[in-house]
């Protein structure tokens, strides 16, 4: 997928203004977040569980090399193969091989984060092979040409209008209005995709040591028709996505759904391991793990390794003010919101996603939803301090920040100027008790007022009450 | 260096340790082996048909208790001409020998694309959340619960339990590893991909039916 998140700053001014994003936006409050909160709150466990999780993870983390090891000798064990992927280079280097091996035309793929770090529908497509998205979203923001906007429901910022539209131009055939009209239609495209296709590509939510399974979470069950009907199954997962056996996993199935949409439990939750067995009479004939790193290894033992418990459910961004106005395009890249804002940086760099860390008010709604208790704040705020320690803060933020330091450090120099800045803000509001416009940010005061000081500080009131000095 | 070489290096680098020694190998070998048995959803129900029925509905599934395995063809048969469905059905052999109504036509391999209705033995059904598991094998093609947009399911009641820790030990005991493919399913296939709006029938099937034998 493009890197665009240098362009951070004038996407989001132009998200803000794109009507038919905002109307897409406004329904995320609504749907995942009251979904989530009913959930969770029906479920007396679901704070002991969130600890478990944690835990787990960093039991997992703790020990990678090993659980790794064992997960790949029990796929071996059922006759898959576990690839490894330092980077998305190497990762499309393995898939591109195993798709030719296969004497591939056509792809199919289930919904996947980690292929989209790889660019690997792009350099599928390169190589003259024909990709299908079979998630629905997923197909709607193919047919779009556009990048997904959220980790689980990627084509959340279309509208039904919008997607009839896509649908009418490809399908050649009269446009649909009806929302169910819509999906019935994509069903039946789609339906013959699965059919034909050679190989089929899956992410892995989760990866058993214990049994060498890989599990996908999905309600409209196109992950299973996608790696049950081609020859050969390719999934691709991230490096720390191993858990060590089924009861471990059963912890995450409770949480997981819950978190992301508010269900109890998706419709389907798929063990695949290794390929057709003798006697099957379905299923893919090869079984292809390939495990990304891409940077996931750094993070162990840093001050980021919490960020490797993340299970992309995605109630972070749904969360998210700043996701909520500005949606996940804006971000340019893989992962938006809070999660995207630790993880570009991280595996990205530091160059180019200077504003990603920035574009957070620190409110603390991620952390508290965090189904694995990712201290994401905190680490936002890392990011800010190493961009700081080398030098990457603008100079106008720095000076003022300076000055800020040089004020508060000297405590009768700061009352003054309090002093002095109240009666200035309380003259300019004129007695109207709101200011319309700000002097040195006219961005700030573009969409709203701010309430004017009546005069006074806080500290020369509290004193005038208390009838001291 | 191979990349898996690159990566196991770079994970022991960021641990700043080397590899594991032998005691901590055994001890996390012993973690597989035996596994915590962590927090569990309460399940205090009295009768778990009941939960299970209740739960399973609640997401656009339907339910209906039979007394005997004989029973399956004709409540297929009712729920068919119900929906308006051919008499056509792919059937796993896990269900054995049924006596099938007349004009009915059976087939036991995996499910082509024009396939309208499916009928599979369900492995153990979960109480807790309403779920079905499945197992794949040579008598319980996968294709069949994920291609015909109709999908009857059939869950003798001593097949159902309270968690899905429950299945595990049940798995255990069966001795043979993880199947190729392991099923859990909670309802039909939805889909909110259109405005956060759930659609049923997205590409799984569209109607899903348990026959809780028993």
């Amino acid at each position: 997928m493009e890197f665009r998140s240098p362009e951070f700053k004038t996407r989001a001014v132009h998200a803000l203004h794109d009507a038919n994003l905002q109307k897409a936006l406004s329904n995320t409050k609504a749907g995942f977040v009251v979904k989530r909160a009913q959930a969770a709150a029906e479920m007396p466990e679901f704070e002991a569980l969130r600890d478990t999780a944690a835990e787990i993870k960093d039991h997992v983390l703790n020990n990678l090399d090993h659980y790794l090891e064992k997960y790949e000798a029990a796929v071996t064990a059922a006759g898959g193969h576990v690839h490894f992927a330092t980077d998305a280079e190497d990762a499309r280097r393995i898939i591109l091989g195993i798709c030719k091996k296969a004497n591939a035309k056509r792809i199919t793929k289930g919904k996947s984060m980690v292929s989209e770090e790889m660019s690997l529908n792009e350099a599928l497509i390169g190589e003259g092979y024909e990709v299908v998205e079979t998630d629905l979203g997923e197909y709607i923001i193919q047919l779009a040409d556009e990048p997904p906007s959220h980790i689980i429901a990627p084509a959340i910022h279309k509208t039904k209008d919008q997607v009839a539209d896509l649908f009418a131009a490809a399908h050649n055939k009269p446009r649909k209005t009806d929302r169910a009209a819509l999906v019935a239609e994509a069903r039946e495209v789609l339906r013959e995709k699965y059919f034909t296709a050679e190989v089929g590509i899956t992410g892995g939510n989760f990866l058993v040591a214990e049994t060498g399974s890989s599990v996908i979470v999905t309600n409209e069950g196109n992950g299973d028709l996608t790696q049950t009907l081609a020859k050969v199954h390719i999934v691709t997962s991230g490096i720390e996505r191993v858990i060590p056996s089924l009861d471990d996993l059963s912890v995450f199935l409770r949480i997981l759904a819950r978190s992301a949409t508010g269900q109890e439990t998706e419709s389907y939750t798929t063990f695949s391991t290794g390929p057709r067995r003798d006697g099957d009479i379905d299923g893919p004939e090869e079984y292809h793990v390939v495990l990304l790193d891409n940077g996931r290894s750094k993070m162990l033992g840093s001050r980021f390794q919490d960020m490797l418990r993340c299970i992309r459910c995605g109630a972070c961004m749904n969360h998210c003010p700043v996701y909520g106005s500005i949606g996940g395009h804006a971000y340019g890249w893989v992962y938006p919101g809070p999660m995207g804002s630790v993880l570009t940086p991280l595996i990205k760099g530091m160059d180019g996603t200077y504003d990603l860390p920035n574009a957070c008010t620190l409110n603390g709604r991620c952390k508290s939803v965090c189904p694995v208790r990712i201290p994401l704040p905190d680490l936002l705020r890392e990011i800010r301090h190493n961009q700081f320690r080398q030098d990457m803060t603008p100079k106008r933020q720095k000076q003022a920040l300076k000055l800020w330091r040089y004020v508060a450090e000297r405590p009768k120099l700061y009352h003054f100027a309090e002093r002095i800045g109240v009666r200035i803000l309380a003259s300019m509001a004129n007695g109207k008790g709101k200011l319309r416009s700000l002097p040195f940010d006219p961005g700030w005061t573009g969409a709203r007022d701010l309430p004017a000081p009546t005069g006074r500080t806080f500290l020369e009131l509290w004193q005038a009450k208390r009838g001291d000095k | 260096m191979s990349s898996r070489d690159t990566i196991f290096k770079a994970i022991r680098q960021g641990l700043g340790r080397g590899p594991l020694d032998d005691a901590a190998r055994k001890q996390l070998d012993a973690r597989i082996a035996n596994p915590p048995q962590h927090i569990r959803a309460t399940v205090d129900d009295a009768d778990l048909v009941a939960r299970f029925a209740q739960r399973f509905e609640s997401r656009s599934g339907t339910t209906e208790r039979i007394a005997s395995l004989a029973d399956v063809p004709a409540a297929v048969a009712a729920l068919a001409e119900s929906y308006a469905i051919a008499p056509s059905a792919v059937v796993g052999t896990a269900l054995g020998e049924l006596a099938w109504p007349e004009g009915w036509q059976i087939d036991h391999g995996a499910a082509t694309i024009d396939v309208m209705l499916g009928v599979s033995l369900a492995w153990r059904g979960i109480a807790e959340t309403g779920s079905i598991l499945m197992l794949s094998g040579p008598d319980r093609p996968i294709t069949h619960n994920f291609v015909p947009e109709t999908h009857v399911v059939v869950l003798p009641v001593e097949h159902l339990v309270r968690h899905y820790e429950d299945c595990w030990v049940a798995l255990r005991e069966r001795g043979q590893g993880a199947p190729r493919a392991m099923n859990f399913i909670s309802g039909p296939s939805r889909t909110g991909d259109v405005e956060q709006t759930i659609e049923l029938g997205a590409h799984g099937p569209r109607r899903m039916h348990v026959l809780i034998l028993g």
